[in-house]
């Protein structure tokens, strides 16, 4: 190859290269290593990890623990899932179109929404990236946000608009008052509520969108749990003008945070300023149908410094896991699934409200709620994990400028929750605060 | 009534003080299937050279200029259901808006038909 | 030319049949109209619910979700699947998006319950094999860029950009010099620089490439000045070559008290030979996706860790690895001051995981050969492609991609997008077409260090044979190509005219004529 090349050595291929920087160091990383030696490494590593499903588990907080059933994970590891490139060449890349379009069909269906776009990286980017669609809708600018965001969301909001004199951040609202409304003013873009929210009470939609709506500003939904859509009213039923979501719950292990999956869906009029990837029908030069990636002069490959955003990526390969996970649900399965999360919540909610020195701060909830325990969460957290029971998160551990929330733990349950994980979890609580 | 172009290839039909502005026959040609085309809302007062309209085909946008200071006092709303007039019409029903003429002399410094017609030769 | 019995071209293909309606690639519906809302692939308990906890909350809207059960789901995306080209079943020469071999020992680890199934708030106590993987992705990350700290968090690329150029702003406004506006973008970058730029309320303002398709410095000097707050480069550029003036380019704008910010898209070409730190850069991303092979699942997700210079590490924003002495935290919370969070919990780790297992089977040793087996292959193709396929740029060998231009078919009657859509029928994948944006008709091919010889042979007689049919007049095999793909080409006018963009039941599709 060199030969056709017509260079000496590689090392020719370089020559633009400062002669200062080329090969100029040695590097102190390890050498090639065997794929059993790999492995070994990184089982260690794996094993130095307390997985979930190890024992009794109620951390939710924005990622939640579902069974996925084996049948996802199988088809996305398939080579024409994973290792296609995005599909800008629709005659070969038919599969994953129209696995978009389903996915996008089957959004807009759960949000009771108009329209959804392919996916964004997760909630948090989602929801920032809705506040700035909302903005370029009203060309206003101020933003209010609700108490009962995620405080990684609300954080996330707050770097994209650095120092934005016109974002309103509202004090956690742990007892789940009603805390947005007052705050509406001719000015407000949009206001964002999340429902369930960050503390596990149900926000009244309808009530937020049309306060917002009264003064023309929007009203973004932000849904953490997106299961809970199979039980609640859709926040397209109840006026949300913006729709986000983390659809990690169906089809996406924890994984530790990443990689997750952002869902957006709008009314039809706002498309053209909804950022992302969008799948469109049409037809061949035969006539049929097939599907195409559409409207792409909103992204930032065509309108460079005038595009909606700077994302290039959506999450392809999650979306086809909720998109496959979804469809083995169908409306049956997925009104069940919630319906057994919600009565595992009940259940925890009954047990431990029953253990002295444990109050629940919810009236209303989907399977998720906030406890206070009259001491410091952080301490009794780390000490029932001692004990093999990862108990919920601090709120503090979000929140740490609120010392007002010291003493919570939110706990969230699912389908993978049982009786004796509760009860576990119950006798611990009792010891611990005795 | 004259017609008057801009090199950036929107033309101003003038008739009295209103001016009716579209892109030229080159222009559409030269974009492709055109797919969405933004109006800017009646009553916005635009100077010379402001950014007036966007014009979407499948690959590109497009900014449309104001060849002359002026208010949008009309904006053509069937575009926003057929944007392909603008293709198969460009200078009769594919015209975008009407601006009201803030200063009609401001029209001498475009280009005439044999000026518009070099350019694009 | 010979044509088939349905009027179609055959002659070079490599491919066997008609894909479309084949007997092994049938026509697959979509899910909504095979499936039913009461099929469903899942059995859940029914649970009754006594007394719900919903409040006035409850749904009453209805789902009309329909679902599959399993065979029919497992039919439905098997199916679906064999309508994608993927890198497992054929060459990608992507120019700018590396699409190289994804090593299925990634998979293998990621999906450890030790990784896959621990979140992201559990206690660090409990998850200190995860906070170590975060670590020593760090650890080598930094060292082959030779770059002070690592922000991992960020999702893509893009989002990496944006984070890098948020430090630089964070950076300038804290020295209080909040007054720099511009942002330098050479005309050649990926259309997120100046997207980037402008999201953060900077003016772009361009530089244009020299006659050789790299970087003047002295445009960079005439275009510096107090009001400049950084310059946005990709190195190696977006035409495949390496920038021979990066490192004054780099020492003028620190010069002018600003920073450099370089576009790692491209870091693949260079890893293991080249350190950015060496070259004086100040904030870096690196797709992990491209570089370090984790897969890219038909379009995300990706992963954008930034690597920052002494300068700017100050400004990183949080998450970021603490170690004490029980072990490795995560710092959560900075004073206000900082850049702060751009996404919730810790970023991909699912990619860190992929990476990392990438890094340590290739070592050291193996990534600078991957680096230079990819240059090697991209010079290869441009050698054995030159006489046909006009090279812009040839001052210079090339670096992992090798850019040509589409002049060898003037007068053919052929557009760079009928050519490129003639690949699909030899079984090869388009190249990237009419990017960079500073050559007309440019085409743009990466190999990557994945593929053999033998390949590359077969890619370039397929591209000269193709080259010479367009010459010789054989317009028709270009112009309605692909002819073998499970779809010809797709109306993308209509698609944006009347947007359809979910299935509606025929009741619901509103009808077309008012």
């Amino acid at each position: 190859m060199l030969g056709a090349i017509g260079a000496a050595d590689v090392d020719a291929l370089f020559s633009a290269v400062p002669a200062s920087a080329l090969k100029s160091f040695s590097l102190d990383l390890p050498t090639h290593s065997p794929e059993y030696l790999v492995e070994a490494h990184m089982r260690a590593l794996a094993g130095k990890n307390r997985a979930a499903g190890d024992g009794p588990f109620f951390i939710g907080a924005g990622a939640y623990r579902h069974h996925v059933p084996a049948t996802v994970d199988h088809l996305i590891q398939r080579s024409e899932w994973l290792t296609a490139y995005t599909p800008y060449q629709p005659e070969i890349s038919q599969g994953t179109l129209q696995m978009l379009f389903e996915f996008q069909t089957q959004v807009a269906k759960i949000t009771g929404m108009d329209v959804a776009n392919a996916s964004l990286y997760d909630g948090s980017t989602g929801t920032a990236e809705a506040v700035l669609m909302a903005r370029r809708l009203t060309r206003k600018s101020r933003i209010i946000l609700s108490g009962g965001l995620h405080p990684h969301y609300r954080d996330v909001v707050k770097a994209y608009l650095k120092d934005d004199q016109d974002l309103i951040c509202l004090s956690p609202s742990p007892e789940g008052q009603g805390d947005i409304l007052d705050h509406i003013d001719v000015n407000t873009a949009a206001i964002v509520v999340q429902t369930p929210d960050f503390f596990g009470h149900l926000r009244d939609l309808q009530a937020a969108a049309d306060a917002a709506h009264a003064q023309g500003a929007l009203l973004i939904v932000v849904v953490t749990e997106v299961v809970s859509l199979g039980l609640l009213e859709a926040p397209g039923a109840l006026g949300a003008d913006i729709v986000v979501c983390e659809g990690q719950s169906i089809g996406n292990a924890l994984n530790f945070g990443g990689p997750y999956l952002g869902l957006m869906a709008t009314r039809k009029e706002f498309v053209r300023q909804m950022p992302g990837r969008l799948c469109g029908e049409t037809v061949d030069a035969e006539g049929n149908r097939g599907f195409v990636l559409t409207l792409s002069t909103r992204e930032q490959h065509i309108r460079r410094e005038k595009a909606t955003s700077n994302i290039c990526t959506n999450s392809g390969l999650c979306a086809l896991a909720f998109s496959i996970h979804m469809a083995l649900l169908g409306e049956a399965g997925f009104v069940r699934l919630a319906r057994l999360n919600h009565a595992r919540a009940i259940a925890l909610a009954e047990a431990v409200a029953a253990v002295p020195g444990v109050s629940v701060l919810n009236k209303n909830f989907f399977n998720e709620i906030t406890i206070r325990v009259a001491q410091p969460a952080v301490g009794l957290v780390e000490r029932l994990a001692q004990r093999g029971i990862l108990a919920g998160v601090p709120a503090s551990r979000l929140l740490p400028e609120a010392p007002e929330v010291d003493d919570l733990i939110v706990l969230a349950v699912t389908e993978l929750t049982t009786e004796s994980d509760i009860a576990s979890l119950c006798a611990a609580l009792t010891e611990e605060l005795a | 009534m004259t017609t008057k172009f801009t090199p950036d290839h929107e033309y101003i039909r003038i008739e009295g003080d209103t001016g009716i502005v579209g892109i030229t026959q080159f222009a559409q040609e030269q974009l492709g299937d055109i797919v969405f085309i933004e109006l800017p809302a009646i009553g916005k007062v635009l100077k010379k050279g402001d950014e007036a309209a966007v014009v979407e085909s499948v690959k590109a946008a497009s900014e449309i200029y104001a060849p002359v200071s002026g208010t949008v006092s009309e904006v053509n709303a069937a575009l926003s259901t057929e944007p392909g007039l603008v293709n198969a019409d460009p200078e009769a029903g594919g015209w975008m808006f009407k601006l009201t003429l803030a200063d009609v002399t401001e029209t001498e410094t475009l280009l005439d038909d044999a000026a518009y017609a070099d350019l694009t030769k | 030319m010979s044509m088939n019995s349905q009027g179609r071209p055959t002659g070079i293909g490599t491919l066997g049949t008609s894909a479309t309606g084949s007997a092994l690639l049938p026509e697959e519906p979509l899910l909504f109209e095979i499936g039913d809302t009461d099929h469903s692939g899942v059995d859940l308990p029914d649970v009754e619910l006594g007394e719900d906890r919903l409040g006035d909350f409850a749904r009453r809207s209805p789902l009309d979700l329909p679902g599959l059960t399993e065979p029919e789901a497992m039919r439905h995306y098997v199916r679906l699947s064999r309508l994608n080209h993927s890198i497992d079943s054929g060459m990608y020469p992507l120019g700018s998006c590396t699409m190289k071999h994804n090593p299925r020992l990634n998979e293998k680890i990621a999906r450890l319950p030790g990784f896959a199934d621990i979140h992201p708030l559990q206690p660090f106590s409990t998850v200190q094999g995860a906070l170590a993987v975060m670590d020593q992705l760090s650890h080598w990350l930094m060292t082959l860029t030779n770059m002070a700290a690592v922000a991992l968090s960020p999702k893509a690329g893009a989002h990496g950009e944006l984070l890098g150029m948020m430090a630089i702003k964070a950076a300038q406004d804290a020295r209080g010099e909040a007054g720099r506006r511009i942002v330098l973008v050479p005309e050649s970058a990926h259309g997120t620089n100046p997207a980037t730029a402008a999201f953060l309320g900077y003016t772009v303002k361009a530089v244009p490439a020299r006659d050789d398709g790299t970087v003047d410095v002295e445009a960079v000097k005439a275009a510096l000045s107090s009001e400049v707050a950084a310059i946005m480069l990709t190195n190696p550029n977006t035409c495949g070559l390496f920038e021979p003036q990066v490192i004054d380019i780099a020492r003028a704008v620190h010069e002018a008290g600003a920073f450099f910010y370089c576009d790692g898209a491209n870091f693949n070409a260079i890893m293991g030979v080249v350190r950015p730190g060496d070259l004086g850069i100040d904030a870096m991303h690196i797709n992990l996706h491209k570089t370090f092979s984790t897969p890219h699942g038909g379009g995300g997700p990706g992963a954008g860790p930034v690597v920052l210079s002494e300068a700017l590490a100050p400004f990183a924003p949080v998450p970021f690895l603490r170690k004490t002495s029980g072990g490795i935290e995560l710092v959560e919370h900075v004073g206000e001051q900082a850049l702060g969070r751009v996404t919730a919990f810790q970023g991909q780790m699912g990619m860190y995981v992929r990476a990392l297992t990438y890094m340590l089977s290739h070592g050291g040793d193996g990534l600078a050969q991957a680096a230079q087996d990819a240059v090697l292959n991209a010079n290869y193709i441009k050698a054995r492609l030159e006489a046909v396929f006009s090279v812009p740029f040839p001052d210079y060998p090339t670096m992992h991609e090798a850019l040509f231009d589409d002049s060898f078919l003037k007068g053919t009657g052929v557009s760079t997008l009928d050519f490129a859509k003639a690949l699909i029928d030899e079984g090869f994948h388009p190249m990237t077409m009419y990017f960079p944006l500073v050559v007309h008709g440019a085409m743009l091919v990466e190999p990557t260090e994945s593929e053999s010889k033998q390949t590359l042979d077969r890619f370039c007689d397929v591209m000269l044979a193709l080259a010479e049919a367009a010459k010789a007049g054989q317009s028709e095999r270009f112009t309605g190509a692909p002819f073998k793909a499970p779809r010809r080409r797709l109306d993308e006018t209509r698609a944006a005219r009347q947007p359809v963009l979910k299935w509606e039941r025929e009741s619901e599709v509103p009808q077309a004529a008012e």
